[in-house]
């Protein structure tokens, strides 16, 4: 089931939230919405779930224009909120039938569905418990089984592991994966690259409300003006006469310097570290440490904003 | 069975269950109006059963300047009073202890009471000043003993031996209480009183409840469901009045079994004004939770109008004791036709017809709130 944001704009007040975003998801396949905070990736997803109407342009499920309060259109959505949205008080189970009911499920069909997400989840042996009980990443699970139950074909996951510990977040991830292999449609928030990196077949990058970016992981890297990242440490900054011949090496696309440490982008890294090296040891400085690296989603947003994720 | 039932039903099943496993808010609910009521109840009279009670008495110092036959007989007439406990003393010892609120007042004969009581009794002389000295912060106390004073004073006067041909007191006073229930009984209208004052609290907790939920992120998730406006906020209001008809229950169970309140009118009728109530209750805190902001400020305020409704509404103190003017105003103010409409059918024993009126505004009072409620509420902005 094709999800498609068409030309969606909003602005509350004199603040445009979200300008001109137009992609589309697809069944199957996970589109991840990657952007800092106040990139307008929530406001999107409020567009997206029906809880919030366009200024401009429209969502499209299937061809159906998506509507807000009762419109059965929403039935074909799963929201997962970013704030954990559980009745704290009630046991899971009834957070579940709770949930449930609110989509017209009742007796044994309810029933069959919470054994399902339950399962899903991995959370079957503490149905009976209250989520205040839970582990950050047991309450994120739920949160997330919550919006399982309709069997909703299209699954909207607004920044869902938020707090969550690592063994926890591969657990949600092998939950979403799997959720995707069953052929549902997946639309995931955050502003962990790690995260788009691993889970997501297409990224829209946002900022500012816009898309700067909308393709596969393979090509976003591709587009970046290097391949490749070398990071040195050494006990004194190198000199301006240094950097200036470091920046003349064939192979050498940029040069940066943050205190002691030295960066260096090149495409061929094979070539260009060893004469990195060889001029700066030639200079008398020693390296303590050396790093390299691919180049990442990070370096994509920053060759795409001049500004870094963790910068806004 | 249609999935927008079935929905509805989820919404209200989890307001109750929440509310029935707080046990706070069960406490403050359902015990608090009990005890408060009680207290309030045993104080302005109990459940009226004659003679039953002891009667508080006032106490009350005498100075007796005269020591005259006539004032010792008023002494002895005054202290054989079940309404009052009499003390000898001083006068200035009598006004300090009235002045430190030990006594309630005192009443001071002057010398030469009797000559010049009887005198002018039959016209001849002037009358004798007696000093009546009495605590300023109980007012009402003074006509009373001034009453009982004059009463005591004449019938000794009016004895024989004192004045040969005057007459006794001509006539006798038939105490008979007017209500067609059994009897009155204080507990039915505290427990009126202070039942609606505890479900408004709790209909304000329904309210601020609704706010935490928008800040939260779980009325974002709600309302993410196919749900239309009135599915989201009706089942809100029939939940939190559900509530308030299983705490009313229960708050008259109790007021039936220990404090010996009945329904001496008509049932029917108590059951039209409860539910009118509810729903009033219900619909307050909807509008509180479509006004407010920040669940502190919202909740001072709200408490703060509360307990203005529930004062004016005569649910401390009865209204009948207002200034008149007061009692015209207060019948724009909705919790006044709710206390009127229970204690109608309860200690009041009046029909159906009585809970008419009652029902009738409050019910569109209920109407005006949910419409205030629905124009103001903010559907987008979480």
């Amino acid at each position: 089931m094709n999800l498609i944001a068409d030309r969606l704009q909003k602005k509350f007040g004199a603040i445009t939230a979200v300008a001109d975003v137009s992609f589309t998801a697809e069944p199957g396949k996970i589109l991840g919405l990657l952007g800092p905070n106040g990139a307008g990736k929530s406001t999107t997803i409020s567009m997206l779930a029906g809880l919030t109407t366009p200024d401009s342009g429209s969502v499209r499920i299937d061809g159906a224009i998506l509507g807000t309060g009762a419109d059965p259109t929403k039935r074909k959505l799963g929201l997962v909120t970013q704030e954990i949205a559980l009745l704290e008080e009630l046991p899971a189970r009834m957070n579940l039938e709770f949930f449930g009911g609110l989509y017209g499920l009742s007796g044994p069909a309810l029933g069959a569905r919470i054994a399902a997400v339950l399962e899903l989840t991995s959370l079957s042996d503490r149905a009976r418990d209250p989520p205040s009980t839970f582990s950050g990443g047991m309450r994120r699970r739920l949160n997330i089984a919550c919006a399982l139950l309709h069997e909703p074909q299209i699954l909207l996951l607004d920044e869902p592991t938020v707090g969550v510990d690592p063994q926890s977040r591969n657990a949600i991830f092998e939950t979403i994966e799997a959720l995707a292999g069953q052929g549902r449609t997946v639309v995931y928030t955050t502003h962990y690259m790690e995260e788009v990196e691993r889970l997501c077949d297409r990224i829209v990058i946002v900022d500012h409300g816009r898309v700067l970016a909308d393709d596969t992981l393979e090509a976003l890297l591709a587009s970046a003006p290097v391949g490749n990242k070398l990071t040195l440490k050494y006990d004194g900054a190198p000199d301006s006469a240094a950097l200036a011949e470091i920046r003349s090496l064939p192979g050498v696309v940029q040069v940066d310097l943050a205190g002691a440490e030295l960066s260096v982008s090149a495409n061929d890294l094979g070539t260009a570290a060893p004469r990195v090296l060889e001029r700066l040891a030639a200079r008398g400085f020693s390296c303590q440490e050396l790093t390299s690296r691919r180049v990442n989603l990070e370096d994509v947003f920053l060759g795409l904003t001049g500004r870094t994720l963790r910068d806004t | 069975m249609s999935a927008t039932f079935t929905a509805f039903r989820a919404l209200v099943r989890k307001d109750i269950a929440i509310f029935l496993r707080d046990r706070r808010a069960l406490v403050v609910s359902v015990l608090t109006p009990i005890v408060v009521a009680a207290f309030f109840g045993f104080l302005f009279g109990g459940t009226g059963a004659g003679g039953n009670n002891p009667i508080s008495r006032m106490k009350v110092g005498i100075t007796d300047l005269d020591g005259s036959a006539l004032t010792k007989a008023v002494l002895e007439s005054l202290g054989q009073d079940a309404s009052l406990e009499i003390q000898e003393l001083p006068e200035d010892q009598a006004q300090a202890l009235v002045k430190s609120g030990k006594l309630r007042a005192a009443i001071v004969f002057p010398a030469g009471f009797e000559s010049a009581a009887t005198g002018a009794l039959v016209g001849a002389g002037n009358m004798p000043d007696v000093k009546l000295l009495y605590d300023p912060s109980q007012s009402m106390i003074r006509p009373m003993v001034a009453g009982l004073l004059s009463q005591h004073v004449m019938q000794r006067l009016s004895r024989p031996n004192f004045i040969g041909n005057a007459k006794p007191i001509p006539f006798n006073i038939d105490r008979i209480a007017v209500t067609t229930g059994p009897r009155y009984n204080s507990y039915a209208h505290s427990f009126a009183g202070m039942s609606i004052q505890f479900i408004l609290f709790m209909g304000i907790d329904a309210g601020i409840a609704l706010l935490m939920m928008r800040q939260e992120g779980m009325w974002r998730r709600l309302r993410a469901a196919p749900l239309s406006r009135g599915v989201l906020l009706g089942s809100r209001v029939a939940a939190t009045a559900l509530i308030a008809i299983m705490i009313l229950a229960v708050v008259y169970l109790v007021a039936r079994v220990v404090f010996d309140v009945r329904i001496a009118g008509s049932v029917p009728g108590f059951v039209m004004v409860a539910c009118a109530f509810a729903l009033l209750a219900a619909t307050t805190g909807l509008m509180i939770a479509s006004l407010g902001r920040s669940v502190g400020a919202t909740r001072g305020v709200a408490m703060f109008s509360v307990l203005i409704l529930v004062m004016l509404g005569g649910a401390w103190v009865p209204s009948f004791i207002f200034p008149e003017w007061l009692q015209h105003v207060t019948e724009f103010v909705p919790t006044r036709w709710a206390v009127d409409g229970l204690d109608a059918t309860t200690w009041r024993g009046l029909p159906l017809q009585a809970a008419f009126a009652p029902t009738a505004i409050l019910v569109g009072w209920s109407a005006l709130f949910a419409a205030i409620a629905v124009w103001r509420f903010n559907w987008e902005d979480d």
